[in-house]
């Protein structure tokens, strides 16, 4: 079987904001880079392959990653980036949000994860970052689903990491705060300011600050860090 | 579960090699003289006198998931809901194993 010469990421969420970054952050680094989301790509880029899919299906997540066995013979990183927020008090939260935000956060995580820490294990090697958010330790209003669906996928990555370890592969998370993405778009100013507020560092995130973090997590040199969470701007 | 049908040359003999391919692969990685261990369609997989532990079977299978891609363009999850909820494991022996295998196959020739 063939296997590229060079290592090979996977972004999910890749179409637009921070997925696009990072994807287009983890190219720059020298690496074959396949991404993906439901629609298509309004981008592309040498040694850039969009596959259009949603993370929760898992005939889906199979083929994709089969195909990508096969043609690459590799898969060196995962970034779990595909993420969907709604801000909304609980009480006027539909069922159909809640089924929608744990399907895409955690269900499409988890399934990510699993295939591709099959392929991973093949090389006995590999670096899974999860997305996560602030959302989980500061306990905002107004995000409970959301909140929990990211709290869902730190515990998941907890306990994952601990099963994966006699493979090779690490498995973190990287906590942003809010940053300048369609996903706060929504979120009143003064909401976001409060937000701000009671970070230690207070100012907005940028794509740099999680890329950084993503790039401490993916080092080869970081064999010995997994089932962590670093989050942003100083919360804890 | 699978985006391939192209599994026409699976019978089964190949399926049986294949799980013993994938088994003896888990029980080389605990113990090197594994090598030589016979493993027939009635070898045990999992429970009383199993010749593999939690992880070894974990190996097992994954091995043999990838060996069906490889080999057959046979994309399946053998832990799939029905083989993990079922009162006679498809886990429980090479046979049944191979059998639940082929029951995937089968399926997916005619999906």
């Amino acid at each position: 079987m063939p296997e590229a010469a060079v290592p090979v990421a996977l972004v999910t969420g890749a179409r637009k904001g921070i997925g696009r970054y990072l994807a287009e952050h983890l190219l720059a680094r020298g690496y074959q880079v396949e991404g993906c989301s439901r629609g298509p790509a309004d981008w592309e880029a040498e040694g850039y392959r969009h596959h259009e899919l949603d993370v929760a299906d898992e005939g889906a997540v199979k083929a994709l990653f089969a195909e990508i066995q096969k043609r690459q013979g590799r898969l060196d990183v995962l970034v779990n980036n595909a993420g969907v927020a709604s801000m909304n008090h609980v009480l006027l939260t539909p069922d159909a949000t809640a089924a929608r935000l744990l399907g895409t956060n955690f269900h499409g995580t988890f399934l990510m994860c699993r295939e591709a820490a099959k392929v991973m294990r093949r090389r006995k090697y590999g670096r899974i970052v999860n997305v996560s958010t602030i959302a989980v330790p500061m306990q905002l209003e107004g995000e409970s689903l959301y909140a929990a669906s990211k709290g869902a996928v730190e515990t998941f990555t907890r306990v994952f990491a601990r099963e994966v370890a006699d493979f090779g592969i690490t498995c973190n998370i990287v906590g942003p705060t809010p940053i300048e993405t369609d996903l706060i778009r929504n979120v009143p100013k003064d909401k976001i300011d409060g937000i701000l507020q009671r970070l230690a560092i207070k100012r907005l995130g940028r794509f740099e600050d999680v890329a950084n973090v993503i790039d401490f997590f993916v080092r080869p040199e970081s064999d010995y860090v997994t089932g962590q969470v670093i989050y942003l701007g100083g919360v804890s | 579960m699978t985006d391939q049908v192209d599994n026409n040359s699976l019978d089964r003999a190949a399926v049986i090699e294949i799980v013993v391919a994938g088994v003896r692969e888990a029980l080389v990685l605990a113990s090197p003289e594994a090598e030589t261990t016979e493993l027939t369609e009635e070898t045990r997989l999992i429970g009383a006198g199993a010749v593999l532990d939690s992880l070894g079977l974990v190996t097992a299978v994954l091995e043999i998931e990838q060996r069906l891609a490889d080999e057959h363009d046979l994309v399946v999850v053998l832990a799939d809901e029905r083989a993990m909820s079922q009162k006679h494991s498809p886990f429980r022996s090479v046979g049944a194993l191979t059998d639940y295998v082929l029951r995937l196959a089968a399926e997916n020739t005619h999906a």
